[in-house]
């Protein structure tokens, strides 16, 4: 684990450059209709190899528990990894910038013709094939989970997703409840 | 019209922002309580709308503060409105980041983050299962979801075909 984490013993990742990490960014938000995460990982992980399957998760779960939205925290981890304050800011204004003046321009033609019927229309199709790509996301993600011999973690996360999605307890809850017995998991087996 | 509206919706947002753990659609019953119920910056129906066109537009869906405050006061409120409810955060953000990676070996910082990815995982999977109780109504738009994951999953394809597939034939409303 921690050795893959050391750049100097994992000559596979590459490191961006500013203007990388604006673009790269830039690019997942304007492609991320429905959700940001699978366009990031595509991008990151599998275009890019800027960090590795395991990294990716690593980078996403702690976005994932600070507070605010988790692709925008995510964008400042991952980018102060790489270039520090400056990479930060880069990173947020590439995933924040262009589809600030998107919906801007949505928003003054939507005052102008105002046609919400056949935008809501489209959102359905959207909203279907966005579902689709966030479970092949989730699918990959939990790969190198299931994979590994931490016998304790696919339960886990298996009662996270039946707390949640079939109980429908409240996700703080599950979290308060879930997070410290995962981590004593990781504590105590390592 | 003494006071600026500037200040309330940055604090608000500023605000929420820091308390909305689980994303932003967890965020989205509070944005209505304020801007319709509390502070009466639009109506029940202009939230739907904003809602609608974030939901439309690409990028995080976080975005809606972005139209409320576009609603509330023009260019000014929209930059204002976003900055409060990314800035707080970020900050919390690139400080944790920083802290993170600078005890990169200790152990405790190894297990938390092992700890925390299979709860993270579990919880990306409740909202993706979520999000398809509600958008698969009808059969053809379950296809479109089953399709789109094994083309997501299984090859290297830009799945940004598919949307736009799958956007036509909701326009059409076939789904």
């Amino acid at each position: 684990m921690s050795a893959a984490v050391a750049p100097s013993s994992s000559p596979k990742i590459t490191q961006p450059s500013l203007g990388e990490l604006f673009r790269a960014f830039a690019i997942v938000s304007v492609s991320g209709f429905g959700g940001a995460l699978p366009w990031a990982r595509r991008k990151i992980v599998e275009q890019k190899g800027w960090m590795t399957a395991d990294e990716f998760n690593e980078a996403f779960a702690l976005s994932q528990f600070l507070p605010g939205p988790n692709v925008v925290n995510f964008s400042v981890v991952f980018g102060s990894r790489f270039g520090g304050a400056a990479g930060a800011a880069v990173a947020l204004a590439g995933l924040m910038g262009p589809p600030l003046i998107i919906v801007l321009i949505l928003a003054v033609f939507y005052a102008r013709f105002g046609d919400l019927e056949m935008l809501s229309r489209i959102l359905v199709g959207i909203t279907a094939a966005a579902t689709g790509l966030l479970i092949a996301v989730v699918a990959k993600m939990a790969m190198p989970l299931f994979r590994k011999r931490w016998d304790w973690a696919p339960p886990v996360a298996i009662a996270a997703f039946i707390g949640v999605a079939i109980l429908q307890w409240p996700l703080p809850w599950v979290f308060l409840v879930l997070a410290p017995i995962s981590i004593a998991l990781a504590w105590v087996t390592r | 019209m003494n006071d600026s509206p500037l200040l309330p919706l940055f604090g608000y947002f500023a605000l929420l922002s820091l308390f909305a753990v689980g994303g932003a659609n967890a965020a989205i019953p509070e944005m209505h309580r304020i801007a319709v119920e509390v502070m009466h910056w639009m109506n029940d129906r202009q939230f739907a709308d904003s809602f609608a066109i974030a939901q439309v537009s690409p990028g995080p869906n976080i975005i809606i503060v972005t139209l409320i405050g576009y609603h509330v006061a023009g260019f000014a409120g929209a930059a204002v409105a976003t900055a409060a409810m990314c800035g707080p955060t970020c900050v919390v953000a690139f400080l944790v980041a920083r802290t993170w990676d600078r005890f990169k070996e200790a152990r405790w910082r190894i297990a938390i983050q092992a700890g925390l990815v299979p709860v993270s995982l579990g919880l990306i999977g409740a909202s993706a299962f979520v999000l398809a109780r509600t958008a698969d109504h009808t059969i053809y738009a379950a296809i479109i979801t089953a399709v789109t994951a094994f083309i997501g999953f299984a090859t290297r394809i830009n799945p940004l075909w598919i949307f736009a597939v799958s956007g036509v034939l909701g326009m059409s409303g076939w789904l």
